[in-house]
């Protein structure tokens, strides 16, 4: 199964497989980051630099800022959801829930 | 590689979008495939048609491009009937009620919760009397910006009307600029005011003179790579050309031919022509433009009247707007008037339509600045114009708060924003008006309110810069603005300093009371500008001049507004959304 994945309208939201799925500004919790020196950043979403599908994984960069230390950046990849193999249906990530980025490397995808 | 983007446009764009626009207004919302939304929805936006954001799937924001913001109260007219008979949603907006029209801060006009199905009327209504909506978005040249009184303005060195009509025709619906890299903005001043704002735009003619064989020449300057979005903001730059007025058409082409063939279409966000001059550099940028589009020999950059701009200049000398009653060079008066936050209902556009042309106007504006002028009231009709009932509404005359106020559309309909625009910034507006006396000698005081970096409310050339943001309050999450303080246009570009960061949203109102006093107290004296006295002070200094602070005002959109699908709808979850839709707003049938 092919994931057709793009992030459109200057970053705004990411598109999988056609479907506006994941919309810019939530907050995202993460640990394990080197995105600020929070030990949990509490990271406000402002726009999508890069996305792209491993299999089923749909993942991303996300510019933006921590709002508990105010430091700004953009993310290391990101878990933003999985496509159901079954069903073909997107299941998005909690954005508030715990997140670890850049638990695996991968090449610089297309966007 | 080419973006996602590129490759679409590759397919389909430009002119040919129409004929599938009209396909599927005839054959409906649901003809558009599915898996086909985001490409039909890139190419939409050539012909001036947006989709709203999440929630509100099967309704597009339409944009009309008005050059320079002029029209005609006929056309003026149109756009209120057209809003009166299309631009309705499910629910009504509290302040507004349930059809109205916003003037945007690039002088076009922008109608929400437009029905794909309705789109060959409203087409058919508009281009009957000569407006479009070519163009108004996507990539390629946008709206031309400029004052709205070109021609009439007693204080001007160029009437610039002829040349951007000109442009307008040239560059609109013309496949050789069809297809450009990103979004194309063109300024054009030919005023001693500055009112184009050519400082933030793309591509920028500002008046300037030259001595040409002997002879004292007026024309225009040319400055290159303009923009505010993405935290990226960029003061167009001098590339050190001077162009007659008659050759404004062909450097206009070939700066965006220019563009067209060198701009980068692999990363949108590296896209626009201000990173291709950071990376050039303004000398390579005027040999590429010599050497490879221009077939004559351009002259070197005349003399300037920047010394002289007061537009939006934060200057305590001049109103830096259009606001008031003004001399035309014909002896008649032109009016401008407040539009807060620039959206008035349809019913109040045909109203200020018919009054116009009542008093025998043939010219309104949109200003950048999201207000409306009327043109044209002789001497003798001058007290009763200004006597109007619609006035007291719309003032030429409006408190400062009110005056300077701006915001851009928001997560009423914007999928970028992250937080509620235009509705706060009545209230704000509202509560400044009614808790705050401003310090002696203020007149102006702008505050522009933006929902996310993408800048639409230019908030970095304001005395007080809000863009939105989020905070935790008592442990939730909040709506909350950046504050940048000082930044305006005029002989010296400024942009904003970024003092207070993550500001929530309801204590905004205290932290401008606060910052108020303490300019009172602190300034020189009552001469000094707000924007010269933010100039003097250090980042720590501006930091700590005020606090935020709850006060009485109280804010109705604090929660997350974008997780709503319409913040002001009874039932706001997104599941209660009824989009898709018909077109009477009706549930579509779900496919599941």
């Amino acid at each position: 199964m092919t994931t057709d994945v793009h992030q459109l309208d200057d970053g705004a939201w990411v598109s999988v497989n056609d479907s506006r799925e994941v919309n810019v500004s939530d907050l995202w919790r993460l640990a394990a980051h080197d995105f600020c020196a929070c030990a949990l950043a509490d990271f406000l979403a402002e726009g999508f630099v890069e996305v792209s599908a491993d299999g089923a994984n749909v993942e991303g960069r996300i510019a933006g800022r921590c709002i508990q230390c105010g430091a700004e950046g953009v993310t290391d990849w990101l878990t933003l959801g999985r496509v159901d193999p079954d069903t073909g249906e997107f299941r998005p990530v909690v954005p508030e829930s715990v997140h670890l980025p850049g638990r695996r490397r991968r090449p610089a995808a297309p966007r | 590689m080419p973006s996602k983007v590129e490759r679409w446009k590759d397919e389909t764009y430009g002119m040919e979008i129409r004929e599938h626009l009209l396909r599927f207004a005839e054959e409906g919302w649901d003809a558009i495939p599915e898996d086909e939304h985001d490409a039909w929805f890139e190419r939409f936006k050539w012909w001036g048609l947006y989709h709203q954001r999440k929630g509100q799937e099967s309704y597009f924001m339409m944009r009309i491009g008005t050059p320079m913001g002029r029209m005609t109260p006929e056309q003026l007219r149109t756009v209120g009937e057209v809003a009166r008979d299309y631009a309705t949603g499910p629910v009504e907006n509290p302040e507004f009620g349930d059809a109205y029209a916003d003037f945007t801060t690039r002088q076009s006009i922008q109608l929400h919760w437009i029905k794909v199905e309705d789109i060959p009327d409203i087409w058919d209504e508009l281009e009957s009397v000569g407006l479009s909506t070519i163009q108004a978005c996507g990539d390629s040249w946008r709206n031309i910006v400029g004052s709205p009184v070109a021609g009439r303005d007693a204080d001007e060195l160029v009437d610039v009307w002829p040349i951007v009509q000109e442009l307008h025709e040239k560059f609109k619906g013309n496949d050789l600029y069809a297809n450009l890299p990103r979004k194309w903005k063109v300024a054009m001043t030919g005023d001693r005011r500055g009112s184009g704002q050519g400082d933030i735009n793309d591509l920028a003619f500002e008046p300037a003179i030259k001595e040409l064989d002997g002879e004292e020449v007026e024309g225009f300057n040319v400055n290159v790579g303009g923009g505010l979005s993405r935290k990226e903001p960029r003061f167009a730059r001098d590339i050190d050309v001077f162009c007659r007025p008659e050759n404004a058409a062909d450097v206009a082409a070939g700066m965006s031919s220019l563009f067209r063939d060198y701009g980068d279409r692999d990363d949108r966000f590296n896209a626009r022509i201000k990173f291709l001059i950071d990376e050039w550099g303004p000398e390579k940028m005027r040999s590429v433009l010599q050497e490879e589009y221009m077939d004559y020999e351009l002259p070197t950059a005349g003399q300037g009247l920047r010394d002289e701009y007061d537009y939006n200049a934060g200057r305590t000398d001049a109103h830096g707007d259009y606001i008031g009653v003004h001399d035309q060079s014909d002896g008649q008066n032109f009016v401008g008037l407040s539009v807060l936050v620039g959206r008035m209902s349809a019913d109040d556009v045909i109203e200020l339509a018919d009054r116009a042309e009542a008093y025998g106007s043939e010219m309104i504006g949109l200003t950048q600045r999201q207000n409306l002028i009327v043109g044209d009231i002789a001497d003798e009709d001058l007290d009763d114009f200004l006597d109007e009932d619609l006035l007291e509404e719309h003032s030429p005359d409006p408190h400062p708060f009110m005056r300077g106020s701006i915001a851009c559309t928001g997560t009423e309909y914007c999928s970028l924003s992250i937080v509620e625009t235009k509705n706060r910034m009545v209230r704000y507006g509202r509560w400044l008006r009614d808790n705050v006396d401003l310090p002696e000698g203020v007149n102006d005081f702008h505050i522009h309110l933006s929902g996310c970096t993408a800048s639409c409310a230019q908030p970095q050339i304001a005395d007080i810069s809000l863009r939105g943001m989020k905070t935790r309050k008592d442990g939730d999450a909040v709506e909350a603005f950046d504050v940048g303080l000082g930044g305006g246009l005029g002989e010296n570009p400024t942009f904003a300093d970024w003092v207070k960061m993550r500001v929530p949203a309801d204590e905004v109102p205290g932290y401008i009371a606060n910052l108020l006093e303490a300019f009172e107290a602190e300034r020189e004296s009552p001469e000094q500008s707000f924007r010269d006295f933010v100039a003097e002070r250090d980042e720590d200094e501006l930091a700590n001049l005020a606090e935020s602070a709850e006060t009485s005002y109280e804010d109705p959109y604090l929660g997350n507004t974008k997780l709503t699908w319409y913040p002001y709808a009874e039932d706001t979850s997104m599941d209660a959304s009824p989009a898709p839709t018909d077109p009477n707003d009706q549930p579509l049938p779900s496919d599941d």
